[in-house]
């Protein structure tokens, strides 16, 4: 990548611009100008921000300064640039998830993430573009414009967190957080050559998350290494009152469980997977396996018969529970209102107004599966094939630890080649998809690259709460490319 | 509400343009006649698709409907700090002496 603003030679992990910055070796205020540098340089043609917050991030990085001068330790974070995924709030900053139903809303409160982020001394840089309330795999259906690959300017980034993908790839921000409700992390991760982490449902707060679908909805980190994806998953894990969902029971250190090898580690190959992967996608894969054969894992076949039936099961789910939480942007509390004489017109012509195409399409489909008739043909079955699905897996867990698979069949693809078929866009996340129905951990590591030069990440699942074992064979992989 | 065991590929060949006017209704959404045919094909070629899963034996599989069972999660009975009224209702579209303000509830449409 070209970076004609700065000189700095090799990009500083996180860790290492937090370490520096602790020990006083490092300014964070620096560290922020080398980032708003290639912001000012780039950002006009990848467009990750739906907001840059320059003077807000400034002002954060010159306190964290005077904090270590006066012999204070700012945080494990300290002087991090970092950029959130726009359907996180923040109080008294625009939020607006990509649509133009909440355009100019100011939240009340900072999401947990937020709160606990900036306590660990990091810099918010901006809030980044996504998909429409996250309803997307490319960024393309934003309110305010699709996002772009900093690898190639005509191909997409990924989605729904696009531009939390871009922001981190184009060095715009060190680390970024985005959401994932059915591959939302994994799959712009993959397409932009960088780590990201979709953990156990319950492990990280929702608590200021804006719901799309809230039995799959979950946060994770974007990072350019694995060792900064467990720094953040140490920060932002655990239980928070705030989530009834979130999970009770104690979380291990990953920056501990990554010190640790995979000799004895089983490694999952899943015999029935889908096909439909591109082959330098499966040539990278295979080069995976037996990377960390070499490093001391077993390979070891598993089944999981209902994998292919996580895209139907998914988009009878998650539209179902979207349906029901898009309900609240009715003109009434927050963001836009089209004035009509009486109520029932006002909700429909908002809602009509404010949201774009896929968000309806959902909308209308998630109704339509709720609706009195269709309910058990629909919703009912889809519940069941999730379980069919969760079951499987912790069967195949008995046999393995992780599983490896692709993490998006191809590599980052042009703007508009999905058409105007709805389905062609919803197979891109075939690979990631099963996992958020199971509720289980899954991250995506980019593992080199295939046609055009660009980067394809693979994909490494884990059961409940198997974020140590995840951890340990990304961070061996990562070392297998070094 | 129909019985458990109707297939996906049954209903699904009867969606129509008039099944697409209602749920727009119900989901409050203002759809134009323009897009209604459009809307109409796109959800029937969804649904389409998704009768792959009848292929399927669900007899006693039970529904999942949360992925990590927590029960009867509560927090102590304390009175906490909420949200500054001032503050929330400055993000509304239209407020009135400390409510949201709205048209008729009973307007023309009824």
């Amino acid at each position: 990548m070209s970076d004609t603003t700065t000189a700095d030679v090799a990009p500083l992990s996180a860790a290492q611009i937090a370490s520096g910055v602790r020990s006083g070796t490092l300014k964070a205020v620096d560290v922020l100008e080398q980032h708003l540098g290639r912001i000012a340089a780039r950002e006009g043609d990848v467009h990750a921000f739906n907001l840059v917050m320059a003077d807000e991030a400034r002002a954060a990085a010159t306190a964290i300064d005077a904090a270590v001068a006066a012999g204070n330790d700012p945080g494990p974070l300290a002087g991090v640039p970092l950029a959130l995924k726009d359907n996180m709030c923040t109080r008294g900053i625009p939020t607006t998830c990509s649509s133009k139903i909440l355009e100019g809303w100011k939240p009340p409160y900072d999401a947990t993430v937020v709160t606990k982020l900036a306590a660990a001394g990091a810099v918010t840089v901006g809030k980044t573009n996504l998909d429409e309330f996250a309803m997307g795999s490319s960024t393309e259906n934003s309110a305010f414009g699709p996002t772009r690959n900093p690898l190639d300017l005509n191909r997409v980034p990924g989605g729904s967190s696009g531009g939390s993908a871009a922001a981190v790839a184009a060095g715009f921000a060190s680390v970024s957080l985005g959401s994932d409700t059915g591959g939302s992390i994994r799959q712009p991760a993959a397409l932009c050559g960088v780590v990201g982490v979709k953990p156990t449902y319950g492990y990280v707060s929702r608590y200021g998350l804006v719901a799309f679908a809230s039995s799959l909805d979950q946060i994770g980190p974007f990072t350019g290494n694995v060792e900064d994806a467990a720094l953040l998953m140490d920060i932002i894990g655990g239980h928070d009152a705030m989530d009834s969902t979130s999970i009770p029971e104690p979380q291990p250190s990953l920056m501990e469980a990554i010190t640790h090898g995979v000799e004895g580690m089983r490694i999952g190959r899943i015999t029935d997977l889908p096909r439909g992967a591109d082959p330098d996608v499966v040539e990278r894969l295979e080069l995976a396996f037996e990377a960390l054969q070499a490093a001391g894992a077993t390979i070891v076949d598993v089944e999981v018969p209902a994998f292919g039936y996580g895209l139907t099961a998914y988009y009878l789910i998650a539209p179902s529970e979207a349906s029901s939480n898009l309900a609240r942007y009715d003109g009434v509390r927050y963001g836009m209102r089209v004035d009509a004489p009486d109520t029932n017109t006002m909700y429909s012509t908002t809602r009509e107004a404010g949201f774009g195409e896929e968000v309806q399409r959902r909308i209308m489909l998630g109704t339509y599966a709720l609706s009195a008739g269709y309910y058990d043909a629909y919703y009912g079955k889809a519940l069941k094939v999730r379980r069919l699905i969760a079951d499987d897996f912790d069967r195949a867990y008995t046999k393995a630890d992780v599983l490896l698979t692709p993490t998006s069949p191809t590599v980052a693809f042009e703007f508009g080649s999905k058409g105007d078929d709805p389905l062609a866009m919803y197979l891109c996340d075939v690979y990631t998809i099963p996992t958020n129905l199971a509720g289980h951990p899954g991250m995506s590591v980019p593992y080199g690259t295939g046609q055009h030069g660009l980067p394809i990440g693979v994909q490494i699942l884990a059961g409940t709460l198997g974020e140590p074992a995840m951890f340990r064979a990304g961070a061996a992989l990562e070392r297998s490319l070094a | 509400m129909s019985g458990g065991t109707s297939s996906i590929g049954d209903v699904s060949e009867r969606i129509t343009a008039a099944d697409v006017v209602k749920v727009a209704k119900l989901a409050r959404l203002d759809i134009t006649p323009e897009n209604l045919e459009r809307t109409t094909a796109q959800l029937a070629g969804m649904l389409e698709h998704f009768a792959d899963i009848d292929a399927l034996d669900l007899d006693g599989v039970e529904p999942m409907t949360q992925p990590y069972p927590l029960q009867n999660v509560f927090r102590e009975d304390v009175v906490l700090p909420s949200l500054d009224r001032a503050e929330v209702l400055a993000a509304a579209p239209a407020a009135e002496d400390g409510r949201f303000r709205v048209p008729p509830i009973m307007g023309l449409d009824g």
